[in-house]
């Protein structure tokens, strides 16, 4: 059983070393990662919303309803905690 | 039966759990200007609570109980969804901040406040959210 | 043929595929559901370093806009990775927090965390 995992996590780590070298290089701006909507949010967020912090002003405001979302999912958690470890009714 | 933390150990703690409170609220005032936010104040705020009940035991949860921790993550996702809606009864559309009813300031300062808002809303259900795990999964048993 | 380039310019996607062989290795072959989960939220911090290391342009600062370095774009990293991984982190500790909540019912239903010795009491009728 553990040799097999062995011989499984190896194959995985040979794929994905492989996969590798098709990524672009650490910290090369012209990264296709980098040819998206950014520009807009670095440009526009001290003059739109008056935060020199772009997280924050992505975050809390072009992306809101997002973090709506991410937060519900937080609070789901911490319900279905509760209701999981609840003391059962015998 | 857990054996209590020693003196010392319940002294430093309580020393400490004011000063790492303090830092949560600048950690989430201070988001617009540099490293900080609602997630990393509501996480801090958590600790200290937490921290508490490791040293302090029972007597922590006597000075903060959990259905305090409840309503308190329910309150701050009651404004996240109030700042939401509130705007579409101005005309505006969901979570848009420039329709809230703040009318003495305008454009970009509004939106400003808005974020300000949602922070501290997040923070608050970040914050009654992980006090809430650590209760559930601690159990009631000291 | 891919090319393998062993300098600085690819030893950080290294360091996340070992971190990802590690987390693979705990939730393939260890036999406790909670080294098990362990092995999970290792390989979600090897995405979360990902991710991060994703968002760096040479040369750039901080995404916080400041006076002095100007308001062109090209002069700040990537802020959509940190954002995304801000989330997702909080999101991390709540759902660990459900499956620890499962790993303590699970324990106190069958008195074990061995997925074998689980997967053999759940056969026989109680």
């Amino acid at each position: 059983m553990r040799l097999l995992g062995f011989a499984l996590v190896s194959l995985f780590l040979a794929l994905m070393v492989y996969a590798t070298g098709g990524l672009p290089d650490r910290g090369n701006p012209e990264a296709p990662g980098h040819e998206n909507v950014w520009h807009y949010y670095l440009e526009k967020s001290m003059e739109e919303t008056a935060t020199p912090n772009v997280v924050t002003a992505v975050l809390a405001d072009y992306r809101s309803f997002d973090t709506f979302g991410e937060t519900i999912v937080i609070f789901t958690a911490g319900l279905a905690c509760i209701v999981i470890l609840m003391k059962r009714l015998k | 039966m857990i054996q209590q933390p020693s003196t010392i150990v319940r002294t430093v703690v309580n020393l400490l759990v004011p000063f790492i409170q303090l830092f949560a609220l600048y950690a989430i005032v201070h988001g617009h200007y540099g490293a900080g936010g609602g997630f990393q104040g509501g996480a801090l705020l958590a600790v200290s609570i937490v921290l508490s009940r490791i040293s302090n035991g029972a007597e922590s949860l006597e000075r903060f109980s959990s259905t305090r921790a409840t309503v308190i993550a329910a309150g701050g996702m009651l404004l996240f969804g109030l700042v939401g809606i509130v705007p579409m009864f101005f005309g505006a559309s969901f979570l848009d901040y420039e329709g809230l009813p703040l009318f003495w300031v305008h454009g970009a300062e509004l939106r400003y406040l808005g974020i300000l808002i949602i922070e501290v809303g997040i923070a608050l259900a970040v914050f009654g959210t992980l006090v809430l795990i650590y209760d559930s999964l601690a159990g009631d048993k000291w | 043929m891919v090319e393998f380039d062993l300098s600085m310019s690819q030893y950080a996607y290294f360091m996340v595929v070992l971190l990802m062989a590690i987390g693979l290795y705990a939730m393939l072959t260890k036999r406790n559901l909670f080294k098990k989960l362990v092995g999970m939220v290792t390989f979600q911090t090897a995405i979360y370093i990902f991710f991060i290391q994703g968002a760096v342009r040479l040369k750039s600062s901080v995404p916080i806009i400041d006076e002095e370095i100007g308001m062109s774009a090209a002069q700040y990293v990537n802020p959509l990775p940190h954002l995304l991984i801000l989330t997702a982190i909080v999101v991390g500790i709540s759902t660990l927090g459900v499956a620890a909540a499962f790993l303590i019912v699970i324990h106190r239903r069958f008195k074990t965390l061995d997925d074998q010795a689980i997967m053999g009491l759940m056969k026989e009728p109680d």
